[in-house]
This record gives structure tokens, C-alpha cells and sequence, in this order.
């Protein structure tokens, strides 16, 4: 079996906000639920499906009651929590459930407010004892990570670089960014460092927020309004150091996800005109770039360089609407996002200045945890119709 | 006299407990699978590798090599190095290095264990050999 065009995605909301110290959590979930679900031409009675991660306040039902979905109708819940990734996760859950019947209306929602205050840590996993002590963060995992890659491949800061050179070229034309201001190689080399060798310009910006998706069969979206955008190819995989045996921090959990969705949608990397990839770092995306595909294990600096994920400019394109290292990173999670700017592309609805000339195939990919400890990661390949 | 760095104490578990009691005797164990012959870490009573019940504890050397690492700046109790270490008994663990120039670390340098004091057992660090 497989989920090869048996899910659309009709709706997308990403939430302007960057900063919302005067609302809710759960208030951001239902202003992003409202905003995909009127994007897609529904009503919320139509929902039978709810997908949510670790971000919304209690878990799935008090959602599901709290947005006021109409249970007599609601069939299937899913609260798979993989970090940054669960919502790439959630889509080919979501496209699981529709092609086997359990629900034809799917309604995924992030939000919260890191910028605002501090998360609610996650509960210890059996490692706490023997890890927690040493002050693991986003930052020095990720850092831990390019430090072994420059090591093992000669990898660059100024490579690295690139990367949020592309994403600020990108975040100009996104009056939402939170950073409008083009960058160069030396600002970024320039920026302080903050946890070897991930200069504060490697990394993503904190901010408030959410985004939403409604994910139906065929038929119904068919029956909508809205431009087609299909899913057809979907992976997921877990990685850790697996009781320290030949550990390997140069590659991510991608690079299994990666293949398992190329193989179900069946075109190669080569074919994808845009790709949406979580850039929590700037290693986050040479790493994910490698590991899915687009380039050669260790030749992911020489990929990035020299403006090649600019639109109009290089190759391949990457994350039109600034990504995390300029637009926005809500709730610390960065999947959402990346759905939504990778369907924005495909139904023609970027910016002008960004908007990929017959954007047909769209990538996008994330993951969740800490890539230099332990991590989920998740692909989704998007064709419009 | 900057006072030492406060590190949280193990609340330890039935599995781990023989860990937390040798540490405080100076000694860093690790777990071997007797059915499969490899070692792990950290500890856990089923091997991770042939999910086998026969595994032993073995005192490790406490010697190994910096996999990686990667210095923390900007920190509100001061910066710190994070990094793994891969002992010569083959698994990498993950700590972080102490008594030493954190700015000179290398990865392929040659390390020790060392414990720092908790209210509860002490815990494994590493330091440059």
C-alpha cells in the first residue's frame, strides 16, 4: 500500500505573529485552526480528523474540545510528538487515515510562545541520568555536529554561511520576517560565536507563532476552490547514539526518510524545483541537503556556496520565505513552516520575487530533537496537480 | 576564588544503581553484552545490539579520544564544553571536559575521566591525559 496521491493538502495558515505576550497558546492553535480551515473553503464541523504535537496545551482532547470541533463527527487523533518534525510526521499520518478511511478532513495545528516565555521542559528519557548534567542545548548539539563535519570533510564557517546569505536574500520580500536585512559571507563570520563554530548568524531566530494544515482526500479537495497540491511520497526515521556504538554525527535520520519518500513518490532529488528544509542551524541544512540527496555525503559546503539555494540565482531553491534563520520559528519547531512555504510554491502563491518559475515538485523536510544527540526526521514530497 | 560549578544529582534507577555506587568508589563502568561480546553506554540490562539479558558490568579504563566538541559562550552559569568521547573500550559517550583550556580542545585528543562532586554519587568528566 502506499500513500501516492491518496492525500491533498487544502488548506495552509501560517500565523503572522512573531511576539504574542497578549494571547493564549491555545488561542494561537484556534486562530491558525480558523485560518486553514477558511483558507481551504471549509467549516470546522467538517473536520474528523486532529493531528497535534507536544506544543499543544494538554494534549488532543482538550484541543479537540477547546477548538470546538464537532465530536460526534471526529473519527481520528493522532498526537505523535517528534519535535520540530511532528508535522511533516502528522501529514503522512494524515494521508495514512485518509487512504485507509479513517477520517477525509484532517486538521493539523502548532502554536505557542517561546519568545514570550521559557517552554515547559520535556519529561527525562532513560538517559537523564547520564546526560542531562552536561548542558546539552540546540545550539552545542548542532555545533558539536559541524565540528565533526568540518572535521571529516573540510566543511567551511564561510560554506555555512551561504546558507543564511540565501535565507536573508529570501526573508527581504517577507514582510512578516523577523530579519529583513540582506547579509553577506563576513556579516555571518563576523556575528559573535556561540557555541563552536556556530556563529549567531548560523542560527534560527525565537520567536511566537504557529501555522496550520487541512489534509482531505481527492475528491474533496478536487471539490474545493483552492489550487491542487498532492502528497506523494512520505518518510520517517529515528537516530541517537544507539549505546555509543560507532557513532556518526556527519549524517541525520534523513538520510533514511529521505530515500523511503523518493522511493513512494518516485522521482529523485533531481527532480524537485523547491525544497523546504528545517534550517535551525545553518549545519541543519548542509547535513539534511546531504542526507537526502541533492549532493554527495561531504560535499554539502561546496553545495551551499556561492548563492545556490538563492531563488533565481543557484539551483536549488530553499525556504522563499526566509525559513528559520530569518522569518520565523514558532515554538521552537520549524515542520510547519516548511509545509506550508513548500505548498505556497506549488500553488504559485510566493512572493513574486521568490516564486519558482513551474514550481511542479516540492520538498519539505525537517527534524525534531537535537541532531548531535538524538533525533527524529521526516520527509513529504509535494506535487502540484 | 570563583566557587566550583553545582551539578545536579543522579536520581539513579534499579538498572543504573551499580553505576552511581562504583562512581563513588573513582571507578566508570560500562555494561558488555556476554552473548555478543560488545560493550555499551550508557547502561542498560538488555543489550541494545542482540537484546540480550546477559549483560555484565566491566570497569572501563576511563581513557579515550574526543569525538567532538563544541564550546558553549553564551551561558548563564559561564561557558562550557560539551563533547563525546569514544573510550578505548569502543563506545562514545557524551560529556563534557573540564580542568583545562576549553579554547585549546581537539577532536582526536586523548582524555581521562574524572568525577566532580554532586549532593548525591559524583559524575564522570573528562580532562585532557
Amino acid at each position: 500500500m502506499t500513500i501516492k496521491g491518496k492525500a491533498y493538502i487544502a488548506g495552509i495558515y501560517e500565523h503572522p505573529t512573531r511576539h504574542a505576550p497578549d494571547k493564549s497558546t491555545a488561542q494561537l492553535h484556534a486562530e491558525v485552526a480558523k485560518g486553514a480551515i477558511e483558507d481551504a473553503g471549509l467549516s470546522k464541523d467538517d473536520v474528523d480528523g486532529y493531528f497535534c504535537a507536544g506544543d499543544a496545551p494538554g494534549g488532543a482532547w482538550p484541543m479537540v474540545d477547546y477548538l470546538g470541533l464537532n465530536t460526534r463527527k471526529l473519527r481520528h487523533v493522532d498526537s505523535t510528538e517528534t519535535g520540530g518534525c511532528s508535522y511533516i510526521i502528522h501529514l503522512g499520518h494524515a494521508a495514512e487515515a485518509i487512504a485507509a478511511g479513517k477520517c477525509s478532513i484532517a486538521l493539523i495545528t502548532l502554536a505557542g510562545k517561546p519568545r514570550t516565555g521559557a517552554m515547559p521542559p520535556r519529561a527525562a528519557g532513560a538517559e537523564a541520568d547520564f546526560e542531562s548534567a552536561y548542558g546539552a542545548t540546540t545550539h552545542n548539539a548542532y555545533g558539536m555536529c559541524a565540528m565533526r563535519h568540518m572535521h571529516d570533510y573540510g566543511t567551511t564557517s564561510e560554506q555555512l554561511a551561504w546558507i543564511k546569505v540565501a535565507a536573508s536574500h529570501h526573508a527581504q520580500y517577507n514582510p512578516h520576517a523577523m530579519l529583513k536585512d540582506v547579509v553577506t559571507v563576513e556579516d555571518v563570520l563576523n556575528s559573535p560565536m556561540i557555541s563552536d563554530p556556530l556563529h549567531r548568524m548560523d542560527c534560527c531566530v525565537v520567536s511566537d507563532g504557529g501555522g496550520a494544515l487541512i489534509v482531505t482526500t481527492p475528491e474533496i479537495a478536487k471539490s474545493l476552490k483552492r489550487p491542487l497540491v498532492k502528497l506523494i511520497g512520505h518518510g520517517e526515521a529515528m537516530k541517537g547514539p544507539r549505546g555509543g556504538k560507532d557513532l556518526d554525527l556527519t549524517y541525520s535520520a534523513g538520510i533514511w526518510s529521505g530515500p523511503r519518500a523518493f522511493e513512494e513518490a518516485g522521482i529523485t532529488p533531481q527532480d524537485i524545483k523547491y525544497a523546504s528544509i528545517y534550517d535551525s542551524f545553518t549545519i541543519t541544512v548542509l547535513m539534511q541537503l546531504e542526507d537526502l540527496g541533492f549532493c554527495k555525503k561531504g560535499e554539502g559546503g561546496k553545495f551551499v556556496a556561492d548563492g545556490n539555494l538563492i531563488s533565481g540565482v543557484g539551483k536549488l531553491p530553499f525556504n522563499t520565505d526566509g525559513g528559520g534563520l530569518c522569518s520565523n520559528h514558532p515554538v521552537n519547531r520549524g515542520g510547519m513552516t516548511k509545509i506550508i512555504e513548500a505548498v505556497r510554491q506549488l500553488r504559485g502563491e510566493a512572493h513574486p520575487k521568490v516564486q519558482v518559475k513551474n514550481c511542479d515538485l516540492a520538498i519539505a523536510h525537517g527534524t525534531g530533537g537535537l541532531l548531535g544527540v538524538r533525533h527524529a526526521a521526516s520527509t513529504a514530497i509535494l506535487e502540484r496537480v | 576564588m570563583v566557587d566550583a560549578k553545582k551539578y545536579p544529582a543522579p536520581v539513579t534507577n534499579p538498572e543504573t544503581a551499580a553505576f552511581w555506587d562504583a562512581a563513588k568508589e573513582g571507578k566508570f563502568m560500562i555494561k558488555r553484552c556476554t552473548a555478543c561480546g560488545e560493550a555499551h553506554y550508557f547502561p542498560r540490562s538488555i543489550c541494545p545490539f542482540c537484546y540480550s539479558d546477559k549483560t555484565v558490568w566491566e570497569q572501563a579504563s576511563g581513557e579515550g579520544t574526543i569525538y567532538t566538541w563544541s564550546l558553549m559562550r553564551k551561558s548563564p552559569t559561564g561557558p562550557y564544553a560539551i563533547g563525546y568521547v569514544t573510550l578505548k573500550e569502543g563506545p562514545s559517550v557524551q560529556t563534557n571536559f573540564v580542568d583545562c583550556d576549553l579554547e585549546t580542545l581537539k577532536i582526536g585528543q586523548k582524555v581521562k575521566v574524572v568525577f566532580k562532586p554532586t549532593d548525591g554519587a559524583p559524575l564522570p568528566f573528562f580532562t585532557p591525559a
